[in-house]
């Protein structure tokens, strides 16, 4: 194997040569969303060019292409994920993915029935997209959420692991790893707590899918959910990964994912199909192949080294700096690329502002996981996320961008 | 930080105001108190007012927040605080227009005041709703008061 080259990665991210307020662009927003390299946007650009039409409808030769493309673009995900062919929905992103099983589990032949007495756990590190449509499905049903609470350091406080997760909890949903801290968490330990009481299992692979190797069928768990756009593919599409497809009920109605309709009913179409109601994501689907096949090409593996020593470089920078400090994991150790940092006496929307100035891109808010920020007592904080574009350079012009906040806001 | 664009976004103004807060802190007496957030970043301002014979009373406030939600809401009380009610509701819809205005609105010193050093802030769609976080919450709270007012007569 070659070994990882970031500066050849580089030159397929078109915008990465740009400048900001008369700075090289320094992307550090790539938890939040992705660049696009040549490679995906041109096999977009030759489906749509040469054989697009709606697919899964037609006998004509381009109906046949485009149906061609779509379902060998389901299978190439499924390849990346070590999954099979009909246990890959595409929906138009992870929230939709949430939001179709939270639906279908309450709907007429769900395999689990949530009452009054029933439990839904999930953790305090969840993105609002894997944590409000449970709270909806909890006020639908009358069940009750739980969560595990969180560490100082940013981890699952699995000390009431037994008590959150217990013979009344239906469904425990959690994420594989946290976008504002970066912490991954022990997924074998939480499924294998599930399993003990019977509750179905669903993992947020939005932040790990993009970044390692990840084979999710020997996760163990039931659902598994990620978006495109933060894997370099475009926006507009995401996956819904299931072990049994075939045993949820379908969640929207409409063309394609029937079998018979009648006036006075219809039967529905099997896995995948069936949680594909309507026109499709049909182009952007093939986009996110292209993406896997990207990839996969430079290898997973490569890629998280690559990120870890770009995480381990802005982690010691950062414990260098006085007045600055990380929220989450201040290791590499189970961790992803996604770094939280408060600087004392800059209000992160300022940090954020004034990094801006200086070309360097990183997201500052509460990230959509607001519990969060409320259990380390802060409104809001600024997140640095490295991808596999970034290099070197990149980090020590954050930590110097940092430094020269803190010289403009006179707090150092 | 010399660039051009931080020079128009932080103006000496704003800093003073982040840095030297008026006005600050929540008093008695008032007619009504509320809590404003913007949802998309956290920030939180509580606000009370006291409307007494046409005037604003008093303007008192408590909040965190970015630079410029803590320096607008300083402005806006040193603006609103002791004024007729109409005269502050016009200088409200004043500041709401150059918020709008994406750097096409040429402040009137006369009426804002200090509150022209936002002109730069409304070139970033980003940062308008932190500028206009305290002014909302002073919006709603008169109302409530007026409504109050009317209630009581
Ligand atoms: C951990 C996690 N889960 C879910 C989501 C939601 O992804 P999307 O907005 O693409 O549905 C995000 C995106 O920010 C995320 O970081």
């Amino acid at each position: 194997m070659t070994a990882f080259d970031v500066e050849a990665v580089r030159k397929d991210f078109p915008v990465l040569s740009r400048e900001v307020h008369g700075h090289p662009l320094v992307y550090l927003d790539s938890a939040s969303s992705s660049q696009k390299p040549r490679q995906v946007l041109e096999a977009e650009r030759i489906f749509v060019e040469e054989h697009y039409a709606n697919v899964h409808r037609g006998v004509h030769t381009l109906s046949q292409e485009a149906t061609d493309g779509y379902e060998a673009a389901r299978s190439t995900v499924a390849a990346f994920l070590g999954a099979r062919h009909e246990e890959i929905v595409f929906t138009k992103n992870a929230t939709e993915a949430f939001n179709l099983v939270a639906y279908a589990l309450g709907n007429p032949g769900s395999p689990v029935r949530l009452g009054p007495g029933d439990e839904i756990a999930v953790t305090e590190m969840e993105h609002h997209s894997n944590l409000v449509p449970w709270q909806m499905l909890a006020e639908r049903t009358g069940a009750t959420l739980r969560w595990l609470g969180l560490t100082d350091d940013g981890r699952l406080d699995l000390s009431d692991l037994d008590e959150v997760v217990n013979e009344r909890t239906k469904l425990f949903a959690f994420t594989h790893v946290s976008n504002l801290l970066g912490t991954e968490n022990p997924v074998d330990v939480l499924v294998a707590r599930a399993k003990q009481v019977g509750a179905l299992t669903f993992v947020d692979g939005v932040q790990s899918v993009p970044h390692q190797a990840v084979n999710v069928p020997s996760l163990g768990v039931d659902f598994f959910a990620f978006t495109g756009h933060k894997m370099l593919a475009p926006s507009g599409v995401g996956v819904l990964w299931g072990r049994d497809l075939n045993a949820l009920p379908p969640f929207m109605g409409g063309g394609s994912m029937i079998e018979v309709v009648q006036m006075s009913g219809s039967t529905y179409a099997a896995a995948p199909e069936r949680f594909e109601a309507g026109t499709p994501v049909i182009s952007q689907a093939v986009g996110l192949a292209a993406a896997c096949d990207y990839l996969t090409a430079l290898g997973m593996d490569a890629i998280k080294d690559h990120e870890t020593a770009l995480t381990a470089q802005l982690l010691d920078g950062i414990r260098a700096l006085d007045g600055v400090s990380v929220l989450g994991p201040d290791t590499t150790e189970l961790r992803g690329s996604a770094v939280s940092f408060v600087v004392d006496g800059v209000h992160p929307h300022d940090v954020g502002q004034s990094l801006d100035d200086l070309g360097i891109a990183v997201r500052v808010g509460h990230h959509c996981a607001a519990p969060v920020c409320r259990r380390f007592g802060v409104p809001a904080t600024a997140r640095a996320s490295s991808y596999l574009y970034n290099n070197a350079a990149d980090i020590d012009a954050l930590l110097e961008g940092i430094v020269k906040v803190q010289a403009f806001w006179g707090v150092r | 930080m010399s660039t051009a664009d931080t020079d128009t976004m932080y103006q000496e103004i704003i800093l003073d105001h982040y840095r030297y807060p008026h006005h600050k802190g929540l008093r008695d007496p008032y007619d009504v108190e509320v809590h404003h957030t913007n949802p998309t970043c956290g920030d939180e301002v509580t606000l009370r007012v006291q409307v007494l014979a046409g005037l604003v009373k008093d303007v008192s406030y408590d909040g965190q927040g970015c630079s410029i939600s803590q320096a607008s809401t300083s402005v806006m009380t040193d603006l609103l605080i002791g004024k007729p009610l109409a005269q502050a509701l016009s200088t409200h819809e004043a500041f709401l227009a150059l918020m709008q205005s994406r750097g096409t609105l040429e402040p009137d010193e006369n009426v804002l005041e200090d509150g022209i050093a936002f002109a730069g802030v409304s070139k970033y769609p980003a940062r308008v709703k932190c500028a206009l976080l305290g002014w909302m919450a002073w919006k709603d709270a008169t109302a409530q008061a007026v409504a109050q007012t009317k209630e009581a007569s």
